[in-house]
């Protein structure tokens, strides 16, 4: 048999890669990624959160109440957050200052929030932390690829050597267009090989509306809700002429 | 340079210049997911102007009288979200209770508001930028007003797109993200205008 904690950190690497399979944490996925570098220090960031955040949510599983479970989770990762944004201002300053009101904002970032949901608040606290591990490791992998394809394309350089004459260059692709075309191909090509991801997989009907770490389907839900919040307005309006 | 013109340089900046969704990529979650009519993005939007004012408020009052004084700055984050947190959750009361009209047509976006990165963004570039109350709350002004902007033109695209034929591939997301990224070309024009 294979070994399960083994099995939970490529899990999270190939399987369910948060970014290219349940497309979580758009907003530094497209911010961050300018270089390989700058993507690469914006995932050990994210990781570092993830697998203490999943440590420390799946230790306290039994002791938070579950009506306000989210707030406490917040308060966990935020306070993790705070920890690794001064580490990186006393240790790494150049890329801290690069990287700017992004660290903070990993507090927002879905994939956290997401796994504690889904995985960490159900499972023992060594699987919850490799469970971190691998998701950290497929969204540091992802973020890196995306930089490494925007700085090529971009600046036409491999880590900060130039590999591509200047005239060659297509400056875009550094810029915030560049981040939105680049996805985009990438998430075409998902499609066109039929790999599965959160934008071709549909979900069953009747499933419950909430956050069950995927964006998108949160997002499909609110957009039902609202279609029909409008409907009934309208409905309501009419009964009372 | 007198006040005005300063204030209104940084709702134009925030607005345009460097707009929010499409060059610091911030909300991209309901920039994304809630712009397939214009009718409910235009709602979305609202409601993001009317919780990114009041937190730009708040997080601005509580930041001036409470960390700064105790010196506990580097706390913000993690009270500036679980301000906002409860902030959209009194919101949401008090509509509910007073208000029923604006709850109709608020109350289904507000719950996603409170992980909306763009909120939490606001209120770290106001202190950032040491913004002080009424900076903060025409930075936070200028800032949803580019969300909306963004959203509810991106829902006009994505009508229209609905009747284009587009290759098997592309449909859903992709040609989401390629309007975006198109549209982020689009407001590059406006980096010369402050």
């Amino acid at each position: 048999m294979k070994n399960k904690y083994l099995e939970r950190i490529f899990n999270g690497i190939i399987k369910e890669n948060p970014t290219f399979v349940i497309m979580l944490g758009m907003c530094p996925t497209l911010a961050t990624t300018t270089s390989a570098t700058n993507g690469f220090g914006m995932g050990v960031a994210t990781t570092a959160v993830l697998i203490f955040s999943n440590l420390v949510i799946s230790a306290l599983r039994n002791i938070i109440p579950d009506k306000v479970r989210i707030p406490g989770y917040i308060v966990v990762i935020a306070t993790l957050v705070t920890i690794v944004e001064l580490v990186m201002q006393a240790y790494v300053p150049a890329l801290y200052q690069t990287l700017g009101i992004y660290i903070p904002l990993i507090v927002v970032n879905c994939i956290i929030l997401g796994r504690a949901e889904a995985y960490a608040a159900k499972h023992t606290p060594l699987l919850s932390a490799c469970d971190g591990i691998g998701m950290g490791i497929g969204f540091t992998c992802a973020l890196t690829i995306i930089g490494f394809c925007r700085e090529l394309v971009g600046a036409g350089t491999i880590l900060g050597h130039m590999v591509i004459p200047e005239d060659f260059h297509v400056g875009i692709f550094v810029m915030a267009p560049g981040a939105f075309f680049v996805l985009s191909v990438l998430t075409a090509l998902q499609n066109k090989f039929k790999a599965p991801s959160a934008t071709n997989v549909k979900k069953k009907k009747g499933e419950p509306a909430g956050c069950d770490g995927n964006c998108q389907n949160c997002m499909l839900h609110a957009e039902e809700a609202a279609d029909k919040a409008l409907e009934n307005m309208k409905q309501d309006k009419e009964v009372a002429r | 340079m007198s006040t005005f013109t300063q204030l209104l340089l940084i709702a134009v900046g925030s607005a345009l210049v460097n707009n929010v969704v499409l060059s610091q990529f911030l909300g991209i979650c309901p920039f994304l997911g809630v712009s397939k009519k214009v009718e409910t993005a235009a709602g979305m939007g609202v409601a993001v102007i009317f919780v990114i004012i009041l937190a730009s408020m708040v997080t601005n009052i509580i930041y001036t009288a409470i960390l700064v004084p105790l010196k506990i700055e580097f706390s913000q984050t993690i009270v500036f979200i679980l301000v906002i947190a409860a902030l959209v959750q009194f919101v949401e009361m008090f509509l509910k209770k007073n208000m029923v009209g604006l709850y109709r047509a608020l109350g289904v976006y507000l719950p996603l508001i409170t992980t909306n990165c763009a909120v939490l963004g606001v209120a770290l570039t106001n202190v950032q930028s040491s913004y002080n109350f009424i900076e903060s709350v025409v930075n936070g002004f200028g800032v949803s007003a580019g969300f909306t902007i963004a959203i509810i033109l991106m829902a006009g695209v994505r009508e229209k797109i609905m009747y284009n034929d587009v290759p098997k591939s592309f449909q859903g997301s992709p040609i989401v993200l390629v309007t975006a990224g198109l549209m982020a070309i689009a407001f590059c024009g406006f980096s010369g205008l402050i």
